[in-house]
């Protein structure tokens, strides 16, 4: 039912012939809606949020945030009754694209403020948005790091096959930031398109390391072993969080910020390997 | 319908030797002729869906053409990178044909000419590389021939030899897309050319490879470079594969479908000049064949 009225509140019913008829119709969906929204709140949510949530909500978020984020849209729909989360995951700059050239999403979660910015420059976002985790990078090396890699600077053993981000996308940049922090030259075999498929060729052991996000190393369970070294202090990657401008459920996006914000949210991103802002 | 039983023996050669032989020659003829007979031109309810057809496929290239940055056109194809991305796709998709040619073109004799139980699966399998997306494809590669993959380990234990990350592996996954094409347009034509022929080769006392070389191959001529022309331009857009099976690195492995989508990570533009000097370049090459070679096959 809630998806209903939220789908004939939408179109805005341009009753030309009968503007009076059309408005009444409107008025007496609302006035069900509100109803509908006040047995929520009977219920007790329990979170914040207020109660006239629902209908789909769409969430554009960086492909990183698959896992956290699936179990936030599951949380979200049992705290928001009659809600449906849908993601779409993926590049952050691919997801920017999308929405600068006019996709129906109501929440963006990029895994870089440069990806975000492609979206604030278009002025598609509604309001400022929000740093909500921070991704450190990490050295993916096959189980039981066989070569014996403890910091950056081995990496550049010749004869070790390194696979890095290509730099266009932020983990690529966020290493190479790693890299001349540390001072380290490094030539990889590959500049790989995106950090999944990096993590990949060392699953599949056909690269020794790979330079990846923390996030990556713990999704990829025990198929890698993580490395950390201190220069990745000088690379973290801060992702931030908006509201789009032209949101068809603006509220429902609000809400779900608000849920990825709040401790309960914070906390199923920092077991995800994710750091607090 | 009928067999072409005892009377096919004496009369059906002849007639075969008709039907094909003379039709490279007198082709324009028949196509001048029709033109009076029906002054309409083609009937709507083919015209209609064929003019559709055509702006589906040429619109977004129209639209490409139409945002295309010209002004930094001039600067982009001065670019060292540039040429070298091109210069490697040409080379990999060329040697990946050729790769495709060696064995595709045996492969589709096998699927046309010779029974075997199971022939039906095997050319479904040939087809498979068509639908499985192309980043499993090169997953599937990796797993395959990669360093630690069921025969890559033995190749790189015996031989030293590992495909992933080299110029080599790039044509390895290039064909490993493109191939199917070939072996799809080439078994197509053996299957239509008439199998009369080489018997007749047999009885003068050909071998069966003889006659496979002096009789078969000229015969699907044409249907080996159309398919040959498929793979290749297969080849040359090939994205997926490429990537996952022998990663990206400028000059190695750097392809320009792979630099056309880094570029279009960080500067939409310029991806759309990159490509748009593929598909020139793919163009050129393209009609130059059709107007030298296969025409006159």
């Amino acid at each position: 039912m809630p998806t209903r009225s939220a789908r004939t509140r939408t179109p805005g019913t341009p009753g030309t012939r009968h503007p009076l008829r059309a408005s009444a119709a409107v008025a007496a969906v609302l006035a069900a809606l509100s109803a509908c929204a006040g047995s929520d709140d009977d219920t007790g949510t329990g979170s914040g949020a207020s109660g006239d949530v629902s209908g789909e909500v769409t969430v554009f978020a960086a492909a990183s945030l698959t896992e956290s984020f699936e179990k936030l849209g599951a949380r979200f729909e049992k705290e928001h009754p009659g809600t449906e989360v849908t993601f779409s995951f993926g590049g952050s700059d691919a997801l920017a694209a999308g929405i600068t050239a006019g996709a129906p999403a109501d929440v963006f979660a990029a895994a870089s403020p440069a990806t975000m910015d492609v979206v604030t420059d278009a002025g598609a976002a509604a309001g400022t948005p929000v740093t909500f985790v921070r991704n450190r990078l990490e050295i993916a090396a096959p189980p039981g790091n066989p070569d014996g890699i403890g910091s950056l600077r081995d990496l550049t053993e010749p004869g070790l096959k390194v696979v890095l981000c290509d730099e266009t996308v932020p983990c690529g940049a966020a290493a190479q930031q790693a890299l001349d922090a540390g001072g380290v030259r490094l030539t990889p075999v590959s500049y790989e398109e995106d950090v999944k498929s990096a993590l990949t060729k060392v699953v599949l052991k056909e690269a020794d390391a790979a330079v990846v996000y923390r996030t990556d190393v713990v999704a990829a369970g025990g198929k890698v072993a993580g490395v950390d070294f201190p220069e990745s202090a000088g690379a973290v990657n801060d992702y931030p969080i908006t509201v789009l401008g032209q949101a068809p459920n603006a509220a429902g996006g609000e809400a779900f910020v608000e849920l990825v914000r709040s401790a309960a949210g914070q906390k199923v991103l920092g077991e995800a390997g994710f750091g607090t802002p | 319908m009928t067999p072409p039983s005892p009377a096919g023996e004496g009369g059906g050669p002849p007639d075969t030797l008709t039907g094909t032989g003379p039709s490279p020659g007198p082709a324009p003829r028949p196509r001048t002729r029709p033109r009076p007979r029906t002054p309409g031109g083609a009937p709507l309810p083919l015209l209609v869906p064929a003019l559709l057809g055509l702006a589906f496929l040429v619109l977004p290239l129209v639209a490409l053409l139409l945002r295309a940055p010209w002004s930094s056109m001039p600067e982009l194809l001065t670019s060292a990178e540039v040429w070298q991305a091109l210069r490697l796709s040409l080379v990999c998709a060329t040697a990946a044909t050729a790769l495709s040619l060696v064995l595709g073109v045996p492969l589709a004799w096998l699927l046309a000419r010779v029974e075997f139980p199971g022939r039906g699966l095997v050319r479904a399998l040939v087809t498979l590389p068509l639908v499985l997306p192309p980043v499993v494809g090169g997953v599937a590669l990796l797993m395959a021939l990669g360093r630690n993959g069921v025969v890559g380990r033995w190749l790189d234990d015996w031989f030293g030899v590992t495909l992933p990350f080299t110029t080599a592996g790039v044509v390895v996954a290039e064909a490993f897309v493109a191939m199917p094409f070939l072996v799809i347009a080439v078994e197509g034509t053996l299957r239509a050319a008439d199998p009369r022929y080489e018997e007749a080769a047999a009885t003068l006392g050909a071998g069966r490879f003889t006659a496979f070389r002096r009789v078969t191959l000229p015969l699907v001529a044409p249907g080996i470079a159309a398919g040959a022309v498929l793979a290749w331009a297969r080849a040359l857009g090939e994205f997926g594969a490429t990537i996952t099976f022998a990663g990206n690195f400028p000059g190695r492995t750097q392809t320009m479908p792979l630099s056309v989508y880094l570029a279009l990570q960080r500067d939409p533009e310029a991806a759309i000049a990159l490509s748009l000097v593929l598909l020139a370049v793919s163009v050129a090459v393209l009609a130059g064949l059709r107007d030298r070679w296969m025409t006159s096959a």
